[in-house]
């Protein structure tokens, strides 16, 4: 018998989808699960908690830090200059939002940016708060190209430095672990990721041979152009020392590699004595061979640990030493369009607090204190909290906002996960989530994706939240590890 | 001028970019005040924001991370504002349904194109994408395809017909580049940019009933749907006339419409909020679009919120109501006035020629120029409308878009001009460019 068959052409069908986005790893499964069960208990479901708590990404507003007075008073201001015609806001707030609608155009947050870097008086901004960090050593508000976001940021160097297939493949040296959004966004620039370990037992610090082993194992295979650096580390909340930044600038010098910098968790350094160097400082101080020679990009956000405005998408880029062409390449990417005006607004506050004798100066201070003593008391309950459970060590943290802890897992949930055709740290994660409502990020998508199983959870949250996520953490540990004997 | 050099002018009006508020146009004050809630949420004690305001305001921040439009929302946007948007489309559609799960929100509508664009482009040499673009078009598009390595397949509106499309256009261009490419997507700006036209239904089902012939995606951008002014113009959204022509083209038909919070009777270019409808897209196919868009996290929130007032305004029983019909009114009546004025002057320009602004914010006349200033812009090696344009600044200070920055018909010439100054301003330009332009003629003849 003879079937006819009606082929109905579709417009689209995998075989028509860029390759490209084809090879973006799959996203974790973890936040829709979350949104589930969050509205299964919203239709009156019963479950073992009342709430999911969701610490999993680097966002305290989420877990429940309030956002900066300040920072949110200009803003609603700015939106609504009606309530500049009060004295509903202290008389700083009211000067700066005046001062920042008289930077945009026609006065109004809702026009486009002058020029598709930013708003000129918000680069210059950035720039002097750069060369005050610095000590002098001077910044150029031609340097600074806003976007949303860092991810985006970043995005947009990696487009430009990306090329080439198989051998000749740009190829990007990346931490392991690395912070988790960037594997997916190295697969859509079409850029390879070669992973150099950091020393967890020496809480999670860069070495140098690695850093040499991974070049040379990689040179062959494909291009390494670039290292990325993120300090203070996200997800380890290790704070390079001098010696460590001089290190990897001069490997980066000797093997003509570009610097991706990450430096957003910058203003949330508290470990003791320790102190954030910027590597733009570090490398001006280490003389003009290399001060003028390394290329380097530094990128900083208002997700910053004390402003955690990751919602606002708003971040910036400091590129030092680009050759002009390439700059003008980077600075016409995001024409004809320009990047939202609401966040450089709270990223010029971020770089230009109040000052004191400001009338919001001392609540400005208190809160921003509030904010790092509270992540620095957090960082450490929790670590002696985790070393405390059986199965679980901890490294100390000295700054950033996340906990990177090992786990050991017992042998039925890895077969399990095996089974699943799951990550066993995914597993682990929605069973806890599950069970106990609680969200955290599989070390997997950090990169650790042999035996080596780390969870990641974001200690800039209140005390309170913390301290249920670390309670109902170790009764689920403890649960599965008594369950599978 | 800011340094003290002298001009024959005072001031540089910019009449290039389609950035009303920096012309001067007055922000929405309910939208405002949302907006201001939400980032202040103290002010909600306030009582001199009204209860709808603030009602609003409080649904946004239930739907928020930590009530805070500061917490990152889910990457296809937050799930309520989703919906508002699906109910807003099938309200303005006469009650065909729309789907939340086929909304995507983004960082404006460009960030929405770029992200289809990135998802369809395939292909080496003779199978590489191609993507149909109309001719003057918004520079987003052809630049997108390069950075993409796309195909640019250019068909050219009807100067002659009020900038419409024109089926038969539309298969030369498409037959003669199925020889370098293999065209599958085609994009369309209704109402245009720069042109302003606004299509007719029978147009569009044109173009529908085209683009189900030769399988190609459709990408309908149609952020300037509520600046309709000509008489006997009406916008008619894709969506809705695909599915008024009957199931076999309904359930057939890929297609994404577009829109955005920066133009209409809004203006707010600086939030960067809008979204994407994507209509018979295969399912295996949106979840790649689905993880494509996770990897930048999420649109800005603030977009987002600004969004959800966008398609879920004041209601008739509500306190705003009143006031914001009448600012919403007079921003396009006065948008309105100014094409119909804009038109008027330069129609009585000899030598410019000024096809009706039937939508959108701009006009795209077409300039005759001599020979001699044709001559002497090759000479300078410029391009004889970016050589008009350039005397024009530095002679009367007026900023305008050289027509070949959008792409025209070989041998013609044009400018883009927005209707976006205050009226009596714009009066003054316009007389300023017909004084000037009989000057250049004089000058070069």
């Amino acid at each position: 018998m003879i079937v006819c068959q009606l082929q109905i052409t579709k417009m689209s069908s995998m075989q028509e989808v860029n390759l490209r986005v084809l090879g973006i790893r799959d996203p974790g499964s973890l936040q829709g699960l979350a949104a589930r069960i969050t509205e299964q208990i919203s239709q009156g479901e019963q479950k073992p908690f009342q709430k999911v708590i969701d610490v999993s990404s680097g966002d305290p507003h989420r877990a429940g830090m309030p956002p900066l007075s300040f920072t949110r008073q200009v803003l609603a201001a700015c939106l609504y200059p009606e309530l500049l015609k009060e004295n509903r806001f202290p008389s700083d707030v009211r000067q700066r939002a005046q001062k920042l609608l008289g930077a945009c155009n026609g006065g109004s947050v809702g026009s486009y940016s002058a020029s598709s870097c930013g708003i000129p008086h918000i680069q210059k901004s950035v720039a002097e708060f750069i060369t005050r960090r610095d000590s002098g050593v001077a910044s150029d508000p031609e340097n600074i190209i806003f976007s949303s976001g860092s991810q985006r940021t970043l995005m947009m160097v990696l487009h430009l430095l990306s090329s080439g297939q198989g051998l000749t493949q740009t190829a990007v040296l990346t931490p392991l672990p690395c912070p988790h959004s960037l594997p997916m966004l190295l697969d859509e620039v079409g850029v390879k990721q070669v992973p150099y370990q950091l020393l967890e037992e020496h809480c999670w610090a860069t070495d140098l041979e690695e850093l040499h082993r991974a070049l040379k194992a990689a040179r062959g295979h494909c291009e390494p152009r670039a290292i990325y650096i993120s300090n203070p580390g996200n997800p380890t909340g290790h704070v390079q020392d001098l010696k460590t930044i001089q290190e990897v600038i001069r490997f980066a010098a000797s093997e003509r590699l570009i610097l991706l910098v990450e430096e957003v968790y910058q203003d949330s350094v508290f470990g003791q004595e320790k102190k954030f160097l910027s590597y733009k400082k570090v490398l001006f101080e280490m003389g003009s061979s290399y001060s003028e020679m390394v290329e380097m990009v530094s990128f900083h956000s208002i997700s910053a640990g004390t402003m955690g405005e990751c919602g606002l998408r708003g971040g910036y880029m400091e590129v030092v030493n680009m050759d002009p062409l390439v700059k003008n390449f980077l600075v016409s990417m995001q024409a004809p369009c320009s990047p939202p005006v609401l966040p450089q607004l709270a990223l010029e506050i971020m770089v230009n607090p109040p000052s004191p004798g400001d009338a919001s100066y001392e609540v400005y201070t208190q809160e921003i204190l509030q904010r790092v003593e509270t992540l620095s008391q957090n960082a450490q309950r929790a670590c002696e909290f985790l070393n405390d459970v059986p199965g679980m060590s901890c490294q100390h943290a000295m700054g950033g906002v996340f906990l990177y802890p090992r786990l050991h897992l017992p042998v039925q949930i890895i077969e399990e996960a095996e089974m699943s055709g799951l990550q066993a740290d995914v597993l682990y994660c929605q069973k806890l989530l599950e069970e106990e409502g609680v969200c955290l990020g599989p070390g997997s998508e950090n990169g650790h994706d042999d035996k080596n199983y780390h969870i990641r959870l974001c200690v800039s949250a209140p005390p309170a939240v913390l301290e249920d996520v670390l309670k109902r953490l170790r009764l689920f540990h403890l649960r599965i590890q008594d369950r599978h004997h | 001028m800011g340094k003290g050099v002298k001009k024959p002018f005072t001031e540089v009006i910019k009449a290039n970019i389609g950035d009303a508020h920096a012309m001067g146009q007055r922000p929405i004050t309910f939208f405002r005040q949302v907006l201001a809630l939400c980032s202040y949420p103290e002010l909600l004690e306030d009582n001199k924001f009204p209860e709808d305001a603030k009602k609003r305001a409080r649904r946004i921040l239930d739907a928020c991370g930590g009530h805070s439009i500061g917490a990152y929302s889910a990457s296809q946007g937050i799930e309520c504002i989703r919906q508002d948007v699906a109910c807003y489309i099938e309200r303005r559609d006469g009650g065909i349904p729309s789907n939340p799960d086929n909304i995507y929100l983004s960082t404006g509508a460009s960030d929405a194109i770029v992200t289809i664009l990135k998802l369809l482009v395939c292909g080496e040499g003779r199978d590489r994408t191609g993507v149909m673009i109309s001719i003057p078009q918004y520079p987003l598009y052809s630049a997108a395809l390069a950075d993409l390595g796309a195909v640019q397949i250019s068909y050219y509106l009807d100067e002659d017909n009020c900038w419409s499309l024109n089926s038969a256009e539309l298969g030369r261009a498409l037959n003669e580049a199925k020889q370098r490419c293999k065209p599958r997507v085609l994009c369309i700006i209704n109402p245009g940019n720069p042109t302003g036209q606004v299509q007719s239904r029978q147009c569009i089902e044109d173009v529908i009933r085209f683009a189900k012939e030769e399988h190609l995606f459709l990408m309908a951008d149609e952020v300037y749907q509520d600046n309709v002014y000509a008489e006997g113009c009406k916008f008619h959204s894709f969506k809705k006339v695909l599915f008024e022509m009957g199931p076999e083209y309904s359930s057939t038909v890929e297609m994404a419409s577009f829109h955005s919070t920066s133009k209409c009777y809004m203006g707010e270019c600086g939030f960067r909020g809008g979204y994407m409808e994507v209509i018979n897209m295969d399912p295996e196919v949106k979840a790649q679009l689905t993880k494509l868009v996770s990897v930048r996290l999420c649109p800005p929130v603030p977009g987002q919120a600004l969004l959800d007032l966008v398609v879920n305004p004041p209601q008739p029983n509500e306190p705003s109501y009143t006031s914001f019909m009448k600012e919403r009114t007079a921003v396009l009546a006065a948008l309105a006035e100014k094409a119909r004025l804009t038109e008027e002057i330069f129609n009585t320009v000899p030598g410019i020629t000024c096809n009706p602004v039937q939508g959108a914010m701009y006009t795209f006349p077409r300039i005759t120029l001599p020979q001699k200033a044709i001559d002497k812009a090759k000479a300078d090696g410029v391009v004889p409308d970016m050589f008009y344009c350039m005397k024009l600044l530095e002679e009367e200070g007026i900023c305008l878009v050289p027509g070949s920055g959008f792409g025209q018909r070989e041998g013609t010439f044009h400018f883009r001009m927005t209707i976006l100054p205050p009226t009596e301003k714009l009066k003054v330009v316009l007389q300023k460019i017909r004084d000037f332009h009989s000057r250049f003629t004089s000058e070069f003849s």
